[in-house]
């Protein structure tokens, strides 16, 4: 009988565990394989070269650009898009009069927010390069209509401002996922405790801190996560939105970019190859970072 | 190697997966990716007579991939038919694509390459890493064919200047570029002479037409600021007259120092010259190549710099009337090397032939037909394109952009040159286009644009793994 069971598992498992294998596994060891060779792309052979596509990274100016610029994605990006997006899901739960309901029309304002999430990259990275058009885009256009002309800026051409208008857009397209996420996990939360919080006379930052918060940590964590891999990617927006792409002079350069170039425009396949290593491991660095980082007791509700 | 989480199973699935990770991917390794190596090429090869000067086979079928971009694949397929009429038995199969190093690169590792291709546009297969790894077939056999409608000439002698050291790589000629692209710049003559200006002959000139333009209320320059490189174009052409065919040599084949010569310091500040005067139009540097040509075409700004390319990639945004124009790059110095006529040229739209293709010697025809007078008339006719076949645009009624690139190249004669470096050398390439953007916007000095160029260069000469081309 036993027997069986296990042969029963064992065919189970198989057919997904070979598609994983053929279709997940193999190719990560075939990159890890290549990031050792000088593979072209296109040649027959591979010449064994060591770790010397990882000692070129270090001298790699464009590469370094890069990094620098996806660790400040990394910082930047999940911590603003988590507070937007906290505070609009507070909003829409407790910003009305009594301070127990959501402010009027928050099923319309969850819809309206949700609506960059269902726009590809592509689309989202067209529509905001016109925004950020220095002679007749939405955003110049609005300050000078304004009178603030004089903060009009040519967003993507100007080094120091290139980074903060992809972030930007990054930001502006994942918020409204992340309002819907806190906003099901506030759903979660019991009146009882935000009734008791009125009742002691907890303020509305008093509330969000000490009951809110703690109880849509785990969700937090999760976005955390989410938000760092995309934060380490951002080659979609990079590539079809800034000046080069990659640009003014790598200020807007991502790993995924440099990774592109190199394999498909270089020919340089296994530096290529190492770029993505480094990226994974800096991926599943973060992932292991933001889900083990802060063990606290979990909080029992009910 | 890839790391197996553990659970709290504990071995079980940890065995499981490592035996998978050990039965699929070993052999994978070192299968997949990197396979091919020397296996025979099949290339069939008929009896070679004067009818048939480079042995085709009959029936052997034919596959032809192009790239389907701005001139569609109708042309290819005009030269199909002529072939099927030739050889009725032979099976063509055609596919006109987009993105064709994606599609085509599994296809090269595997050595089950078609037997020609259109190797053209965004996402085109790296030709130097092609010829690096012996992947395409010598055209010197076909150069040397009769050609397709004059058997009194050999198909070397029906081309444009400079379009066989465009496909020869290491000493082989190994692509046939069908287009012929001439870099200038380009302003709508009716705006000119409703102003009274005349085109500037020299540097000097342009700079007082430019302040001229300015005080009209109009842009004297725009770029396409997103992709710096449209602007080197300008740039190199002035360095390259005044340096004359050693400095082209110097550059291409990465000799110290070339970078900082005085004729490309003094390019880079003549371009330094027009952003500093404030004679490109704000907001250039941001704008994509349709938005800055856009702009153009409206009448906002007097000049842009382009390659021939301009007139049919405008031609649903141009309003009528407006005649555009190319004039050739006005000289930098009195003492130049070059006249001031001679223009920046290159030919593209690559055709080649794998060397692993099965039918290479009906590839080899195919490109006979393809590069015929008649052929390549019927091309400039439907595309407003020069063709790289010469007198191809004999007889027929031009628009005024392409007479004017006609009249460029008749001019220039034998003074059409390029660069070799941005094809060689594409890091190269990236890190003149990101110092071009940093000078047009002055935050560099022409000196640091040379320097930060140079210590690029030298990075490519040094590195071992780069495989170098000399002229």
């Amino acid at each position: 009988m036993r027997h069986g069971k296990l042969r029963f598992v064992a065919g189970a498992l198989a057919p997904a565990l070979v598609l994983h294998a053929l279709f997940v596994l193999s190719p990560y060891a075939q990159a890890f394989y290549l990031s050792l060779t000088d593979w072209t792309g296109v040649a027959g052979g591979a010449h064994f070269v060591g770790l010397g596509n990882y000692a070129r990274l270090g001298e790699d100016a464009l590469f370094l650009d890069a990094l620098r610029n996806n660790a400040v994605m990394l910082i930047v990006v999940p911590t603003v898009t988590i507070a937007i997006g906290l505070f609009l899901a507070s909003v829409l739960h407790l910003g009305g009069r009594r301070g127990l309901d959501g402010v009027r029309g928050t099923a319309f304002y969850k819809v309206v927010y949700f609506f960059p999430q269902l726009l590809s990259l592509a689309i989202v990275a067209v529509l905001w390069q016109f925004v950020y058009n220095p002679t007749n885009g939405l955003l110049n256009g609005s300050l000078r209509g304004i009178g603030l002309g004089g903060l009009a800026h040519s967003w993507l051409a100007e080094p120091h401002l290139a980074l903060a208008a992809v972030m930007a857009v990054i930001v502006w397209s994942s918020v409204g996922f992340y309002m819907v996420l806190f906003s099901a996990a506030m759903d979660a939360i019991p009146r009882e405790l935000y009734e008791a919080a009125l009742i002691d006379g907890a303020g509305a930052w008093a509330t969000f801190r000490k009951v809110t918060l703690p109880l849509v940590r785990d969700n937090v964590r999760v976005a955390f996560v989410y938000l760092g891999i995309a934060a380490l990617d951002g080659f979609a927006i990079v590539q079809i939105m800034t000046v080069g792409p990659g640009g003014p002079d790598g200020a807007t350069e991502v790993i995924g970019l440099s990774l592109y170039r190199n394999a498909f425009t270089y020919g340089k396949f296994g530096y290529a190859s190492a770029m993505g290593v480094t990226l994974f491991f800096l991926t599943l660095a973060v992932a292991l970072l933001a889900l083990r980082g802060r063990r606290t007791e979990r909080l029992e509700i009910a | 190697m890839v790391q197996i989480p553990t659970t709290k199973y504990g071995t079980p699935r940890r065995a499981v997966l490592g035996a998978a990770l050990a039965g699929v991917a070993a052999p994978a390794l070192v299968g997949c990716v990197t396979s091919g190596g020397d296996s025979g090429n099949g290339t069939a090869t008929g009896a070679k007579t004067a009818e048939n000067p480079l042995g085709v086979v009959p029936d052997a079928p034919l596959e032809v991939v192009v790239f389907k971009g701005g001139y569609g694949d109708d042309y290819a397929k005009n030269a199909e038919a002529q072939y099927a009429q030739k050889y009725p038995k032979a099976k063509i199969d055609h596919k006109g694509i987009q993105r064709v190093g994606e599609a085509l690169q599994p296809r090269f590792v595997a050595d089950t390459p078609p037997d020609v291709v259109d190797n053209s546009g965004a996402g085109r297969l790296d030709l130097p890493t092609l010829a690096a790894a012996s992947k395409l077939s010598d055209l010197t056999e076909l150069l040397d064919a009769p050609a397709w409608d004059n058997s009194a000439a050999k198909v070397r002698d029906t081309l444009l200047p400079g379009v066989i050291e465009d496909g020869t790589l290491a000493g082989k000629v190994v692509t046939l570029n069908l287009t012929y692209t001439v870099w200038g710049l380009w302003y709508s003559r009716p705006l000119f002479d409703k102003h009274g200006w005349a085109y500037p002959k020299n540097w000097t000139e342009m700079l007082a037409l430019c302040d001229q333009i300015k005080r009209a209320g109009i842009a004297p320059w725009t770029y396409q600021g997103k992709y710096p490189e449209y602007l080197n174009d300008p740039l190199l052409t002035m360095a390259a007259k005044t340096g004359g065919t050693d400095l082209l040599k110097a550059v291409d084949n990465l000799e110290p120092n070339a970078w900082k010569s005085d004729a490309l310091i003094g390019a880079a500040s003549a371009i330094a010259e027009l952003a500093g005067k404030g004679y490109i139009m704000p907001g250039s540097e941001a704008l994509s190549h349709t938005e800055s040509q856009a702009a153009w075409c409206q009448g906002k700004a007097a000049f842009i710099p382009c390659g021939s390319w301009l007139e049919s990639e405008q031609k649903g945004v141009v309003p009528a009337g407006f005649d555009m124009v190319m004039g050739t790059v006005p000289a930098l110095t009195a003492g130049d090397k070059m006249a001031g006529t001679a223009v920046q040229a290159a030919s593209s739209e690559s055709y080649l032939v794998p060397a692993k293709a099965k039918n290479s010697a009906g590839g080899l025809e195919y490109l006979r037909i393809l590069f015929s007078k008649a052929s390549a008339k019927a091309f400039a006719e439907a595309n407003a394109t020069l063709p790289a076949i010469a007198g191809a645009t004999d007889g027929l009624t031009l628009t005024s952009g392409l007479s004017s690139v006609r009249d460029a190249v008749a001019g220039a004669g034998k003074e059409a040159f390029s660069f070799r470096f941005r094809s060689w050398y594409a890091p190269l390439a990236k890190a003149v286009d990101d110092a071009t953007g940093e000078l047009a916007n002055k935050r560099i000095t022409p000196q640091a644009w040379a320097e930060r160029i140079q210590k690029a260069a030298d990075a490519v000469a040094k590195d071992s793994s780069v495989t170098k081309y000399q002229r």
